[in-house]
């Protein structure tokens, strides 16, 4: 299959179907709804179910249910949506459910508007749902990134038995571009994963519980313990980041998503002007590439990071550079998009700094 | 002369367990009436069950089939992603009155009229056992509970729901009864409805729902066999045993 123009979020929702995925749980929510409304007639056409539930509560929790089969099943939703399926993600944590989430990510707090944002980056890595647990986040920064990301997702999901969320927002969700969908690989559906929920029969009366209840501390810390030495296992596999022209770098941009798009077109036209400039782009934000930021500390002497919110990766960004670069933060938020420009003219008054103190620019 | 058996653990009640409810809770007797359901149609082994967040959370320690955990109230929700994916399988939720009736609200309404092919045991005891006898969207008017501590007042807290009735005025559902657990007298009647809830879901009939009316002798403060009668005498004027739909 060749490049065909097609919608951020059908693409999407086609690029789930072709990684295996026949259940979809879903309510509508902008911008996303096209996602749902295009599985309600695609998932019926390949022999997959689509329900539309009474709300994300619902939604979530069906993933959960379904996910228990060992199948793959997926939701979507924006942010508003995903606040309410944070407890079943929580529970699809604890009871090593593989589930795939989409957030199309929408600008906050509350109702906020519908227009594209990265104000849920905390959310999404570390403050969904209650206890102690992580959830994969894959940050899309192209349509064809999602459309490829869809695939790994559900890998993941499977590989680890966790849930694995694709974090694009708006502007993926919304925008229409040329990408391929190739044809993915599924689950091997003639095997039953060996934890799955269902077989009883098959497996001459030996049952299965699914479960994240331990009321004995002790029996609960090892159940714990068990969740975070598998995280740790991801943390050192899963990892991904891309590094555009930072070798020689004296100022590095740290983006993720559309932002990092944007501003490989800054460093593009601030490199023409002659300023050694380059981007550190985070593909996987939880676990986040700690080791790659901290790979440019010899060479880079300001770190600046761009976000389409208030500086909500920062605090990873200082961590991965181990608080020993100056990190300074350009961002706009409500559905406001960092552009070009804007980003360049932070740049140069940055490099205009750093001449003052003696820099080579 | 041969030996004639008259009563015997069910083999789906996992030998050699003893529940956690409290002594003369009827919790009990209704997971016995579920094992001697899944014993009699021969269904443990295609069977999984959604155990709920209330008195019965540990039920899979008793009851020998595959299980799932659902949040508060989300069973409904739980049970439809399950059986969507698997309608070869049978799935059961067990729920109490908090559980279905208030958090779980949402949730059961949807299921019921979307009509999902799933059997649910709805244990109605006016009360939230687990979390130490607080008001319950059931509890009747005048009960006192720990949050109610001079009874339930409607002009404060409503009116209680009536779950079988309301849930009957939905076109969709296809088997909606109630029945107690309180005298033995009533097991007939409760055993005959989980059997025709889980048939009607083999048949693949439709949502089938059996509200239990129930005792929590601990919570209500009473004796056990006092909490029985107290059922009878003031549960079921307001919660009529019956059946409120049935689609055959
Ligand atoms: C989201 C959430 N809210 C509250 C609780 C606390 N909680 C546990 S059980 C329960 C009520 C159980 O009452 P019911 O469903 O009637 O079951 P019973 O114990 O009476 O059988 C509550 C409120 C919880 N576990 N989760
Ligand atoms: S608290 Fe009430 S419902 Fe719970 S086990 Fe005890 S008697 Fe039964
Ligand atoms: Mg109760």
């Amino acid at each position: 299959m060749g490049k065909t123009l097609m919608k951020g979020t059908e693409a999407i929702a086609e690029a789930a179907i072709q990684a295996g995925c026949r259940y979809f749980y879903g309510y509508p929510i902008t911008p996303q709804n096209e996602i749902p409304e295009y599985m309600s007639k695609r998932l019926f056409e390949v022999g997959g179910v689509y329900v539309q539930a009474e709300s994300e509560v619902a939604a979530s929790n069906m993933i959960l249910g379904g996910g228990t089969t060992g199948e793959r099943v997926m939701t979507s939703s924006s942010s508003p949506g995903i606040s309410l399926m944070s407890e079943a993600i929580s529970y699809i944590a604890g009871q090593e459910v593989p589930v795939v989430v989409v957030n199309v990510v929408r600008a906050g707090p509350g109702l906020g508007g519908i227009l594209p944002s990265q104000s849920d980056y905390n959310q999404a890595t570390c403050g969904i749902g209650h206890g102690d647990f992580n959830m994969i986040v894959l940050a899309p920064g192209s349509l064809q990134e999602a459309v490829d990301m869809m695939q790994k997702s559900f890998d993941l999901a499977q590989k680890y038995r966790i849930p694995v969320m694709l974090l694009c927002d708006g502007v993926i969700g919304q925008i229409m571009e040329a990408v391929e969908i190739p044809p993915g690989h599924g689950k091997n559906l003639s095997e039953p994963e060996k934890w799955a929920c269902g077989y009883m029969k098959e497996r001459g009366g030996k049952r299965t519980i699914i479960r994240s209840l331990f009321l004995d501390p002790e029996e609960l810390e090892a159940h714990n313990r068990k969740l975070e030495a598998k995280w740790h296992e991801i943390e050192k596999n899963e990892t991904s980041c891309e590094k555009y022209l930072t070798d020689d770098a004296e100022v590095v941009i740290s983006a993720f998503g559309t932002v990092g798009r944007i501003a490989r077109t800054a460093v593009d036209d601030l490199r023409a002007e002659g300023y050694r400039v380059g981007l550190i782009r985070p593909l996987v934000i939880s676990p986040f590439p700690y080791d790659d930021f901290e790979s440019l500390i010899p060479g880079c002497r300001h770190i600046l990071d761009v976000e389409m919110n208030w500086g909500q990766m920062l605090k990873d960004v200082n961590r991965g550079v181990r608080y020993r670069l100056p990190v300074s933060f350009y961002g706009r938020s409500g559905g406001m998009c960092p552009g070009v420009s804007e980003i360049k003219e932070e740049c140069r008054r940055i490099f205009a700094k750093l001449s003052g103190e003696g820099g080579d620019q | 002369m041969a030996e004639k058996i008259v009563y015997q653990r069910p083999k789906s009640w996992i030998e050699g367990v003893h529940t956690h409810y409290c002594p003369g809770c009827t919790h009990g007797i209704i997971h016995r009436m579920i094992c001697e359901t899944l014993d009699e149609l021969d269904i443990r082994d295609i069977t999984t069950g959604i155990a709920p967040v209330g008195c019965a959370a540990l039920m899979y320690g008793y009851i020998d089939t595959d299980f799932i955990e659902a949040p508060h109230g989300r069973a409904p929700a739980v049970a439809t992603g399950f059986k969507r994916i698997r309608p070869d399988r049978l799935i059961f939720t067990y729920q109490g009155d908090g559980d279905l009736a208030s958090i779980g609200m949402g949730e059961i309404v949807h299921a019921a009229n979307r009509s999902e092919n799933i059997t649910v045991i709805f244990v109605n005891n006016a009360i939230y056992g687990m979390t130490g006898g607080q008001m319950a969207p059931t509890t009747l008017l005048g009960q006192k509970t720990t949050t109610t501590p001079d009874g339930r007042d409607p002009q404060r807290a409503g009116y209680p729901i009536r779950v079988s009735e309301l849930l009957a005025s939905l076109a969709s559902p296809c088997y909606i009864e109630r029945v107690s657990a309180a005298k033995p007298a009533h097991l007939h009647g409760l055993k005959k409805a989980i059997r025709k809830a889980f048939r009607n879901q083999m048949e693949n009939k439709g949502f089938s729902l059996v509200e239990v009316l129930s005792t929590c002798p601990t919570n209500w403060g009473m004796r056990p066999t006092v909490a029985c009668d107290w059922l009878v005498n003031n549960m079921i004027p307001y919660y009529p045993l019956g059946v409120f739909k049935d689609f055959e």
